[in-house]
């Protein structure tokens, strides 16, 4: 019945959890700090990094075997590169707005260190199959602390879910609004994602005890 | 004491027994402690023990805050009273018994002022006491004098649920994630007041929220004034306080930060008790007085025209920053808290000016923030143990140049100093 192996499914679900990027490995700390302040934005960054992480995964481990270990890096660059602009020109193309709002991050998916060490990791040593899976559960990995962080900045810094508004009107004043409750300013700027982030560590080693660096 | 004292005093003591290690024990410590001196007798180790424990530390402090508070009381109505009056054209003079230490006025800020400290405590308290059952371990003081400092660094009319989601958010992320009482790295009563300034600036700053009811009449046509000097100054706009009235605190600011004389009398008990760090005071003063003559020798350089944004402050009387704003407050009951602050002499004085020269620095600078105080604390909060780390290696430093230039040397050979000076690098 398994679609997968065990160990191919694990592959997936490893990232999600217990060896989560953001949350365990603390990589790709930046982007997630940059535009997490809306949901939208968030679902089309994990979007984008799971198109090109899956999909550079399978590049690099089908030219494993050509690639000089002294250029590896420089070719695995050019195809971050190619994936990006990709990326980079759909968007242009189809959500022009949004490509403002994620602006230069969308360029900056190249220097994203979860791609380049998952390409180090793992893509350089195993088959195309094994590659495109962890690719995905990587990216899945990211994008889901992506959208959990991007979901509470937007719903208590601006009181909207992809825009819409959820709790009321702010300004004339309905819904929860009405009661008093105010939009929570500093969930917008950075440095919440920052604290955000730090929640979602702390609530998780304190699920899962054995995540608990020693010191 | 009456007997009837003792025999409560052994039945709780028969209770704390009993409920040791059970769950809910740190709670019921707590309380007991805070009745009563436990009957607990040291077991190991030093023998002496000294009167002033944490305990009797934070109610000095308290101590030192209560006239600030009596006196937010009276200021909170007559600033309300004052700026109505104004507003009808019929500023007030200010008449000590006549219109300020009234009933009306005491009353009115009673009304406003108790709240926000029965808010303060109850949710600070309520996160202690939730963290030290699940974590088992005593509920620690340190809250008692952060949950007086809250309420009297906010607006008056800040409203409590704002005031309550802030205590959440200082107690949980300024300190229990770092350990608890004594572990944190920032000011806690600070990073409550940080984190309404950023997420509710509108109820943080600006003309309105200073002086009670100034926000809910805006745009009516009972409208009054509630700016602060800070505030016009930013705009260059002049201010209608004289300097007496600045010193004693009969201006408009948050609740408890304004009267400089009264802050300067607890900042001399905290001194004289040496509860708090006179190091530190008096550095920040002078570090404040340095960066406020400096804007004003630019001032008469006439390198600044009269036209330019930072005019108003740069121009203000350097030792009048003093007096004004929350400077006062903070250096005294903020900068001074011993947790966060520098520990060693030097390092005090260092930690102290730049407090001071930063606070100056932002008030000018920055128009957006006329009150720079709690960031320049906060800024040093995170500075303090590096300016310890190099205090203590300078010493190590000068030490071990006094050995080496010493007549009896370790032997040649030996390895010694050798160690010594890997030891510092």
């Amino acid at each position: 019945m398994a679609l997968l192996s065990k160990k191919d499914a694990n592959l997936i679900l490893d990232p999600l959890a217990d060896n989560n990027p953001i949350t365990i490995q603390v990589l790709g700390i930046c982007s997630a700090l940059a535009i997490t302040a809306e949901l939208k934005a968030s679902v089309v960054m994990a979007l984008s990094v799971i198109f090109v992480l899956g999909l550079g995964n399978v590049v690099i481990s089908l030219m494993r075997n050509i690639i000089p270990s002294k250029i590896r890096i420089i070719v695995q660059l050019i195809v971050i590169a190619t994936l990006v602009i990709i990326v980079d020109q759909v968007l242009k193309a189809f959500a022009y707005e949004l490509s403002k709002t994620l602006a230069v991050f969308v360029g900056l998916i190249i220097t994203n260190c979860i791609i380049m060490g998952r390409f180090e990791a793992f893509a350089l040593g195993n088959g195309p199959w094994r590659s495109f899976l962890d690719g995905i559960g990587n990216a899945l990995g990211y994008g889901v602390i992506l959208i959990i962080v991007g979901f509470f900045r937007e719903l208590l810094g601006s009181g909207t879910l992809f825009g819409y508004p959820v709790l009321g009107d702010p300004i004339a004043k309905t819904g929860l609004y009405a009661t008093g409750y105010e939009n929570n300013g500093f969930m917008i700027i950075p440095p919440a994602a920052l604290i955000v982030v730090g929640v979602i560590i702390w609530v998780q080693r304190s699920r899962n005890r054995a995540l608990i660096e020693e010191n | 004491m009456s007997d009837s004292n003792n025999t409560l005093k052994k039945k709780l003591h028969a209770i704390k027994v009993r409920m040791a290690g059970k769950k809910m024990a740190p709670a019921f410590n707590a309380f007991h402690t805070f009745l009563f001196t436990p009957n607990d007798t040291t077991h190991s180790g030093a023998h002496v023990r000294g009167a002033d424990d944490l305990k009797r530390t934070m109610n000095t402090v308290i101590l030192a805050l209560i006239p600030v508070l009596l006196f937010s009381f009276f200021n909170t109505g007559y600033q309300h009273f004052a700026a109505i009056d104004a507003a009808n054209g019929m500023p007030r003079t200010l008449d000590l018994f006549g219109n300020f230490l009234t009933w009306e006025n005491f009353w009115l800020g009673f009304v406003q002022v108790i709240p926000l400290v029965i808010v303060s405590y109850a949710v600070g308290l309520g996160v202690e006491f939730l963290f030290a059952v699940i974590k088992g371990h005593e509920v620690e003081e340190g809250y008692l004098v952060t949950g007086m400092l809250v309420p009297l660094i906010v607006p008056v009319d800040t409203p409590l649920w704002m005031l309550a989601v802030a205590v959440v958010f200082g107690v949980v992320i300024g300190k229990e994630v770092f350990g608890g009482t004594g572990m944190n790295i920032l000011n806690p009563a600070l990073t409550i007041r940080a984190f309404l300034f950023f997420a509710y600036p509108t109820w943080m700053s600006g003309d309105k929220v200073w002086v009670h009811g100034a926000v809910e009449r805006a745009g009516t046509p009972d409208a009054i004034s509630g700016e602060t000097i800070l505030g016009s100054l930013a705009q260059n706009a002049d201010y209608s306080y004289s300097t007496f009235d600045m010193f004693f605190g009969f201006i408009p600011g948050s609740v408890g930060e304004t009267s400089a004389f009264l802050i300067l009398l607890g900042g001399l008990f905290l001194a004289f008790s040496k509860i708090a760090s006179w190091r530190i005071m008096l550095s920040a003063v002078i570090g404040s007085l340095v960066m406020g003559l400096i804007f004003n020798g630019v001032v008469d350089m006439g390198w600044v025209s009269e036209s330019s944004r930072f005019y108003g402050l740069m121009s203000f009387d350097f030792w009048k920053h003093l007096i004004v704003g929350g400077l006062a407050f903070g250096i005294v009951y903020m900068a001074t808290d011993p947790v966060t602050g520098s520990q060693t002499h030097r390092g005090k004085w260092i930690y102290g000016f730049l407090i001071g020269f930063i606070s100056v620095m932002i008030r000018v600078f920055n128009p957006a923030y006329p009150e720079g105080v709690f960031l320049a604390i906060l800024l040093m909060n995170v500075f303090a143990p590096t300016i310890d780390h190099y205090v203590v290696r300078a010493n190590v430093r000068k030490r071990l140049k006094r050995l080496k230039n010493a007549t009896i040397l370790p032997k040649a050979g030996e390895g010694k100093m050798e160690e010594l000076q890997a030891e510092t690098v």
